[in-house]
């Protein structure tokens, strides 16, 4: 499979949670485990640009098609503009959410480059957040939106 | 000489806190740990203000019971008022210690001398720094706690919002989180736990195939594998084989607060003043809590090794030194065979299950010497067997004359102890203990001294100027349902009922709901964050609408914390929406005025899922939460928007932030409810059934 651009190749037998070795043998714990069912979004990854909870993928699906993790969109060195924003706007609070989240909203950026922030709210309603930090993170995406335009 | 702060007179060296070994850094070592409060950021901001660093040049070493001050417990928002009070003596005291170095080395008198990035200069222009005096300045001393800390006006770092230091790693996905660390040699364990209070094990498999490890201590039940994936697996096919003896343990939950009521429990008169005059009549009403859970979006998670017959763990407890000591009971070895090495884990909220796990991890790698071995909740766990938020009922009562003037104010309160900590007791209440052949009995919660903000009572004496009052609480003394630390813990649902009480008693004396606070507080710090919030909520001359209302909440959290007042205004035309949350607070002296406001909207947000959507449901004998469907909270289209706005009273103590606006956010919203529909809910979560409930009384 293709993840974050790079072919690799996975020892894991087809029916091994994509969120297991993602985290595992990949090596890429920036994909959270929050639930293991479907339910929390703190996994999400972008399976050929689609938003996937890898805790419900299997490796076998993930087989010769495109995986994007956090660790795809951005580095501290070449941080994407979602990251950047999260940071200016002092978003998240023990964090724990915000890779599900920034895939979720790197989803819909790239479908919707100028949304409004009942859409942007809409597009992380999959996404749970404990830390109440919803506000800060709307404001993010939004910024990150206008900076991507520009 | 004054009293040293409680952190520093237990921990009175300097060399304690800090040390100057890395070059161009200062090691601060602190007994607080982070939980997604910020605390790291705001204590290095404290260091770097008092020691005349860049705050780039503080590096806050991970709390290990080996190399930090006990400081306790991380709750209660006391980090900044306990570390932040301790610490900046510290700093003071070691910075002069350093300048009269500085000074004879330089041959100038010492306030001559200028620092700056951790550089002494002379006015000649001859220069020394910490690490270069580091060797002549001993540390290991008492700290006296003479030197001043600076005054307000010439701090630099304090009182600036400073981006969090630990926020750029959670963004960019890094390894940060205990979940995280992958240790060499580690083995993953899962736990199959009882279904439900007091269930026994009649039988299990005596072994696992494939080379799964099982581990049983009598109702305890563990499989250890060499990938994650396998123990989940195995604990999934375990589960199957097993079969538990349950009963009905739990109380009718129709009748839950009937229970709590009538349940055998101890008293304490929490205040009781003035001499009540007999009045025209008397409103009472009662106020309901349901059991609340801290829902964590990262399962708990620990790691633990034995090594010699001593045992290293990695947890994200809220008190290494707490848990130390629970551990060392429950495994019957000695405290100083056990070090507790602190790795951030997701927000707690409080006292959730992760010193619970803990004990999970050191029983399952017992059987394994030598192997760090890792064990993680699973979903069902972390919502359903870590003890939860105690359910609460409160009954209020106000004798008035005959316009409606309070002439007495009684409040009483029950609720099982708000508090299940580790570390406070000689038997342990780490949840695994219970189950062990050789068991602990379960430990009954207890609330915490009134010194330290009590439990359920936190917040049961109203703020306001009454002639008499009484405030009791009844602890009860049975648990079927195991309750601990919530966020805030009595506050929340306390000041839910004090300010909506408060609500009924204006409209009854027929007087504005805002004017009848501001007449009976006398401190013009309370007056002044309602009177902020409010101004700019548009709390006054707004024009009405229908089916939408607005309301306020007020308190000081603790009667001596952070001042905090909320304004909520509410759509509840089809669904009960909260769209916008004013929040005005007094947090004293603010250390990172970003970081808190962050906290209190946090904590708003929360407060405002609590009240609106959740409630953990329960029969007679399981609790009735398997996975996030059912136990819901409020989602990204459903969070308010919420303002927060400070008021800078200057060198006033720091008060600790993040749980002061869920009481009155939740009393905020209730009132705006009220005010949108004429109907006053006294029952959370104020959802639709409850809704209904008030229309028919
Ligand atoms: S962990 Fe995959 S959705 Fe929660
Ligand atoms: S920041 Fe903690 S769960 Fe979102």
């Amino acid at each position: 499979m293709i993840v974050n651009g790079r072919a690799r190749t996975v020892a894991a037998p087809d029916e091994a949670s994509l969120l297991h070795v993602l985290r595992g043998e990949l090596g890429l714990v920036g994909t959270r485990h929050g639930c293991g069912s479907g339910q929390c979004g703190a996994c999400f990854v972008l399976l050929d640009g689609e938003v996937k909870a890898a805790c419900e993928l299997t490796v076998g699906q993930a087989r010769g098609r495109s995986v994007t993790t956090i660790e795809g969109l951005g580095s501290p060195e070449r941080p994407h503009p979602i990251q950047a924003a999260l940071l200016e706007e002092q978003a998240g609070q023990c964090g724990y959410c915000l890779s599900g989240i920034q895939i979720a909203a790197a989803a819909l950026l790239a479908r919707r480059p100028d949304p409004d922030e009942g859409q942007v709210r809409a597009a992380l309603a999959r996404n749970l957040c404990r830390c109440g930090a919803h506000g800060r993170i709307v404001r993010a995406v939004l910024r990150a939106a206008k900076a991507m335009r520009v | 000489m004054s009293k040293l702060p409680q952190s520093l007179a237990n921990n009175p060296k300097l060399g304690q806190w800090l040390d100057f070994a890395a070059p161009g850094r200062v090691t601060v070592r602190i007994g607080k740990v982070e939980i997604g409060q910020g605390i790291k950021t705001a204590l290095a901001q404290i260091a770097a203000e008092e020691l005349d660093l860049a705050f780039a040049q503080i590096r806050m070493a991970a709390p290990a019971t080996d190399t930090a001050p006990d400081e306790g417990v991380t709750s209660g928002s006391l980090s900044i008022q306990d570390s932040g009070s301790a610490l900046r003596l510290v700093c003071a005291e070691t910075r002069a210690l350093f300048l009269a170095q500085a000074a004879q080395r330089l041959d100038a008198a010492p306030e001559t001398l200028t620092v700056a990035d951790g550089v002494f200069r002379a006015a000649d222009g001859r220069r020394t720094d910490y690490w270069a005096l580091a060797a002549a300045v001993t540390l290991d001393r008492a700290a006296s706690g003479l030197v001043a800390p600076k005054p307000i006006t010439a701090h630099r770092v304090v009182g600036q919002s400073q981006p969090r230091s630990d926020l750029p790693d959670k963004v960019f996905g890094l390894r940060r989180f205990i979940h995280d660390l992958d240790l060499p040699g580690m083995v993953h364990g899962r736990v199959l736990r009882p279904p439900s209070t007091g269930a026994s094990l009649v039988s299990a498999p005596e072994a696992m195939a494939d080379g799964i490890g099982l581990v049983r201590d009598g109702n305890f039940l563990g499989v250890v594998a060499d990938s994650e994936q396998a123990a989940e697996r195995a604990a999934e096919r375990l589960a199957s084989r097993l079969e538990w003896r349950e009963r009905d343990a739990l109380p009718d939950p129709a009748l839950l607060f009937d229970w709590l009521k009538t349940a055998k429990a101890e008293m304490q008169i929490v205040a009781e003043r003035g001499t009540p005059a007999s009045g025209a009549r008397t409103h009472g009403a009662e106020f309901r809590k349901p059991y609340l859970a801290h829902a964590s979006i990262g399962p708990c998670c620990a790691i633990a090794r034995w090594e010699d017959g001593a045992l290293r763990v990695w947890s994200h407890t809220q008190g290494i030194f707490n848990l130390r000591a629970d551990l060392a009971i429950a495994l019957g070895i000695g405290r100083e065979r056990i070090a507790i090495e602190h790795v951030e884990g997701a927000g707690c909220y409080g006292h959730n299950g992760a010193d619970d796990v803990a004990l999970d991890a050191a029983l399952l790698a017992r059987t394994m010497p030598g192997r760090p071995l890792r064990v993680q909740w699973s979903r069902r766990d972390e919502l359903a067997a870590a003890a939860f938020g105690p359910a609460m009922a409160i009954r209020l009562e106000a004798d008035l004359d005959a316009k409606g003037g309070v002439l007495a104010w009684r409040h009483e309160v029950w609720s099982n102890g708000h508090s299940s900590r580790p570390g406070r007791a000689e038997t342990p209440t780490l949840l695994a203990a219970s189950d062990l052949a050789k068991s602990f009995p379960r430990r009954l919660s207890i609330n915490v001294a009134p010194a330290a903000g009590g439990g359920a009572e936190r917040n049961a004496v109203p703020p306001y100027d009454l002639p008499a009052l009484k405030v009791a609480s009844h602890r009860v003394l049975d648990m079927p349902i195991r309750a601990s630390a919530l966020r805030g813990l009595g506050a929340f649902a306390n000041v839910f009922a004090i300010e909506s009480f408060v609500d009924e008693l204006a409209a009854l004396a027929g007087e504005d709901r805002l004017a009848w606070r501001l007449a009976r507080l006398a401190d013009p710090r309370a007056r002044a964050v309602i009177e902020l919030a409010t101004a700019r909520a548009g709390w006054s001359g707004r024009a009405r609408r229908p089916g939408r209302g607005i309301g306020l909440g007020y308190a000081r959290y603790k009667s001596n914390g952070a001042y905090c007042a909320v304004v909520a205004e509410v759509e509840a035309e089809r669904e009960i929406r909260v769209e916008r949350l004013t929040v005005a607070a007094d947090v004293g002296l603010a250390i990172n005025p970003d970081g808190i406001a962050n906290q209190l909207e946090g904590g708003a947000v929360q407060a405002a899922s609590w009240t609106l959507l959740e409630e953990v449901r329960f029969d007679r004998r399981r609790i009735a939460i398997a996975g996030w469907e059912d136990y819901p909270i409020l989602r990204f289209p459903e969070a308010p928007a919420v303002a927060v706005h400070l008021i800078r009273p200057g060198d006033q103590p720091s008060l600790g932030a993040g749980e002061a606006s869920l009481g009155p956010t939740a009393a905020a919203i209730a009132n705006a409810l009220h005010d949108a529909l004429g109907l006053r809910v006294r029952q959370l979560p104020l959802d639709r059934a409850r809704l209904a409930q008030a229309a028919l009384a």
